[in-house]
């Protein structure tokens, strides 16, 4: 008990989790109350989200072999809306391969729902923290790049949301 | 007595190797290190090796090492110092290599990573620090002026290399990690209470009459 008391993560976590609630809430009711979700305001870029990002990424089944999701919703600003067919490329610093490696990079579009989900090799910790990015660059809408950073390096998935701008 | 004091002696430089020693062996031993380029890992090592220079520094200073007392203490400090600025290099390059939009947002204060501005200040104020020492007599600085620049650097580098170590989710193992970090706040403050830093003292005037 001393161990996991003395490990700062458990720290981390209390605020984390903290903000998390806070996010959430504020997702759901986003989507729960759709006369409020009139104002939803699009995601702003994450500082360092385009660090080692490789344009035009190709759409994969999986990246490598796989064993990690990232998933996520993009949606409409101002009116919420989920947004179809939607490209989302995604990298990281993996167990096969540093951020700015080719392998490390693939795409996805989004369902009918706005969801996608795409399985990728075990992000690990790079720069200190264990994170993943993810960008939507396809021109119809505003560019945004995010940079979510996992709770955990044990973690095998990790959530990204977007909520587009058009230009 | 000479038993006792050799005893002694070899108890303080074993704790010194295990503090220094088992953060970096503890590190060596991380899954991480399986993932990393040759370039990242010498970069992670130098950054551990630099913290425990930083543990080092106030010990020999304080002339609390057996066998660099006065004087000897004092030059070695000097030496280490120029270790640690080293280290620093190596350890801002290495990460560099590695990732360089992750090191230029290090280093222009826009990373999203929180413990970056902690290193990158230490990392100045250690560069100012080795720069003040090596024109120190070119400049005519007395020892009063020097401690009443060196002090308030050496606390910016320990609390930042601290906080920046802690922070980081990494190849160091937690325990062995806070308690190196623990070990180095501790010595700074013992040197900085036993030297009486911040006091004007008529000795430092005695000693910078007798220089001149």
């Amino acid at each position: 008990m001393a161990i996991v008391a003395l490990n700062r993560r458990n720290l981390l976590a209390a605020g984390g989790s903290v903000l998390a609630t806070g996010m959430l809430a504020a997702g759901t009711s986003g989507l729960l109350l759709p006369a409020r979700a009139d104002g939803l305001a699009p995601t702003e870029s994450m500082s360092g989200g385009a660090n080692n990002y490789r344009k035009g990424a190709a759409i994969v089944d999986r990246i490598g072999k796989g064993g990690f999701w990232m998933s996520g919703t993009v949606r409409r600003a101002g009116d919420g809306a989920p947004l179809a067919g939607q490209r989302i490329q995604i990298w990281a610093h993996t167990v096969e391969g540093q951020e700015h490696e080719p392998q490390s990079h693939g795409a996805t579009l989004t369902d009918k729902d706005g969801r996608f989900r795409l399985e990728m090799p075990q992000i690990i910790p790079i720069f200190g923290q264990p994170h993943g990015h993810l960008a939507y660059d396809s021109g119809e809408f505003k560019t945004v790049f995010l940079r979510p950073v996992m709770r955990s390096p044990k973690d095998t998935s990790l959530e990204a949301h977007f909520v587009l701008q058009p230009t | 007595m000479t038993g006792r004091t050799s005893a002694r002696a070899i108890l303080i430089w074993a704790v010194l190797a295990v503090a220094v020693g088992a953060p970096i062996a503890a590190a060596a031993s991380s899954e991480q290190l399986a993932w990393r380029g040759p370039v990242y890992i010498l970069a992670g090592f130098a950054g551990i090796v630099a913290l425990g220079l930083v543990l080092v520094q106030p010990l020999l200073v304080g002339g609390y090492m057996p066998g660099f007392s006065g004087y000897r203490g004092r030059r070695a400090h000097h030496w280490i110092g120029g270790a640690l600025a080293l280290a620093i290099v190596i350890h801002v390059a290495g990460l560099w290599i590695t990732s360089p939009p992750d090191m230029i947002d290090a280093l222009t204060f826009a990373s999203p990573t929180p413990f970056s501005p902690f290193g990158v200040i230490a990392m100045w104020a250690i560069f100012i620090v080795a720069l003040l020492a090596l024109l120190r007599r070119r400049l005519g600085l007395r020892p009063r002026t020097w401690r009443f620049l060196h002090m308030p650097l050496a606390i910016v580098i320990v609390a930042g290399s601290v906080v920046h170590c802690l922070l980081i989710e990494g190849t160091m193992e937690t325990i062995s990690k806070a308690a190196l970090c623990a070990l180095v706040l501790a010595a700074t403050v013992k040197v900085m209470i036993d030297l009486q830093v911040w006091r004007k003292r008529r000795a430092l005037r005695g000693e910078s009459i007798a220089r001149q």
